[in-house]
């Protein structure tokens, strides 16, 4: 039976092998709680480096145009990229 | 003119850049005995009872008075009290003048319990922080309420205390829609003496952490708004007389070593987890909101609005 571990990374830009400035994890095996605040240093220094590790990428944040008027306007971090790991639980 | 002690420019540009200003132990013990004083003794962990249970009862005990949201700061609360000699500290009145501005307003107040780990064991509840989460809702105004959060005993790393990211208050976004981000680069635990007062603009994010230890933690909150009705509201309320004039711009990119203190050196300071490019565009709203905070449509620092308000097509 397996279950899913993701890892969220934050980038400094869309590049993959740019520094990570966020992070998550949830871990669906339950083995872990990981939770807000609950570390001050990144798990990896980029996201390439979460590659290396066996870190499956299923997810990146589109580029996408400015819209006329709201160039300027900043709301949410921009480059976000969703990983994967499966793990094997006993049932 | 008062005789306040109205924060220097320097802090107002530390502000307008970090989204808040921290002041160590400056309530004196007295009063912050005073204040656990009135908040009462919070009850010991029961099995199988809920902990919204014990925080309402808690909260219904307390010493806090339910003020309607609107009243004036200075009749919020009654003579006398803990909180009322609070917000009188000359240093508290200080910064609440130079940052909101005279006669500012009672938005609410709200008595943060973070319980320990025998609390949740007993209620069969998990022990968790708090989400990432930006207060109240989107907020597009370039004005700004303050937010005082008072922390009347030491706090220890153990106990959690309030998460913040400095510099994320210029971000619009919907309260806690950025729960996702559970570990920002830069983020700051509040880990302190007694007496310690964090101001924050009220766009900051931040949330509670997770508490550890064996006791309780506390922590008292009082949100501010200017005074629309006030003549000069929150623009050049602190220590002007401390503004350096600003006779041209700095030299940029092309450095041959540091440049020395100065306002410009603040807002133009970026915080560890700024995108490379929107980390540009935090610089750009940084002089916005000094061009409101000082009456100055023309400051700029380091070319930035200079260069994209240059219509030469014109």
């Amino acid at each position: 039976m397996q279950r899913q571990k993701i890892l969220v990374l934050y980038t400094a830009n869309s590049a993959l092998d740019s520094p990570v400035i966020g992070w998550s994890v949830y871990d669906g095996t339950g083995q872990t709680r990981p939770m807000a605040g609950d570390q001050d240093e990144p798990p990896y220094r980029t996201g390439v480096d979460a590659l290396k590790d066996g870190w499956r990428l299923i997810q990146a944040a589109q580029l996408l145009p400015h819209a006329r008027g709201e160039e300027f306007d900043l709301a949410y971090l921009k480059y976000e990229f969703f990983f994967e790991q499966l793990v094997e639980v006993q049932p | 003119m008062t005789h306040l002690p109205l924060l220097n420019a320097q802090q107002m540009a530390q502000f307008v850049a970090r989204g808040f200003l921290r002041l160590d132990g400056v309530v004196p013990e007295a009063l912050n005995a005073q204040f656990l004083q009135e908040m009462g003794e919070i009850a010991p962990p029961v099995p199988g009872r809920g902990l919204m249970r014990t925080y309402g009862e808690m909260l219904a005990k307390a010493g806090v008075p339910e003020v309607a949201a609107g009243t004036p700061l200075d009749q919020a609360y009654e003579d006398g009290s803990a909180l009322a000699k609070l917000v009188q500290l000359p240093v508290v009145a200080g910064a609440i003048r130079s940052l909101v501005g005279e006669d500012p307003i009672f938005d609410h107040h709200f008595l943060h319990v973070t319980f320990p780990p025998a609390y949740h064991e007993a209620s069969g509840g998990e022990n968790v922080s708090q989400h990432t989460h930006q207060d109240s809702t989107i907020d597009p105004r370039t004005a700004f309420d303050v937010q005082i959060m008072y922390y009347p005993h030491a706090v220890t790393r153990e106990m959690g205390g309030t998460r913040f990211v400095p510099g994320t208050h210029l971000r619009r976004v919907s309260e806690v829609a950025l729960g996702r981000y559970q570990n920002i680069r830069g983020q700051q635990h509040m880990v302190c003496e007694p007496g310690t007062l964090l101001f924050i603009h009220s766009g900051i994010w931040h949330g509670g952490g997770v508490n550890l230890s064996d006791r309780t933690r506390t922590m008292f909150k009082i949100r501010i708004n200017p005074n629309p009705r006030s003549s000069r509201t929150q623009v050049r309320q602190f220590d002007v007389s401390t503004l350096v004039p600003q006779n041209q711009q700095r030299p940029i990119f092309y450095l041959k070593g540091p440049l020395p203190p100065s306002v410009e050196q603040t807002l133009m300071t970026p915080e560890p987890w700024f995108e490379q490019d929107t980390g540009r565009l935090e610089f750009l709203n940084r002089i916005r909101l000094w061009r409101y905070l000082t009456d100055d449509p023309t400051y700029d620092a380091d070319y930035w609005l200079t260069r994209v308000e240059n219509l030469a097509e014109v």
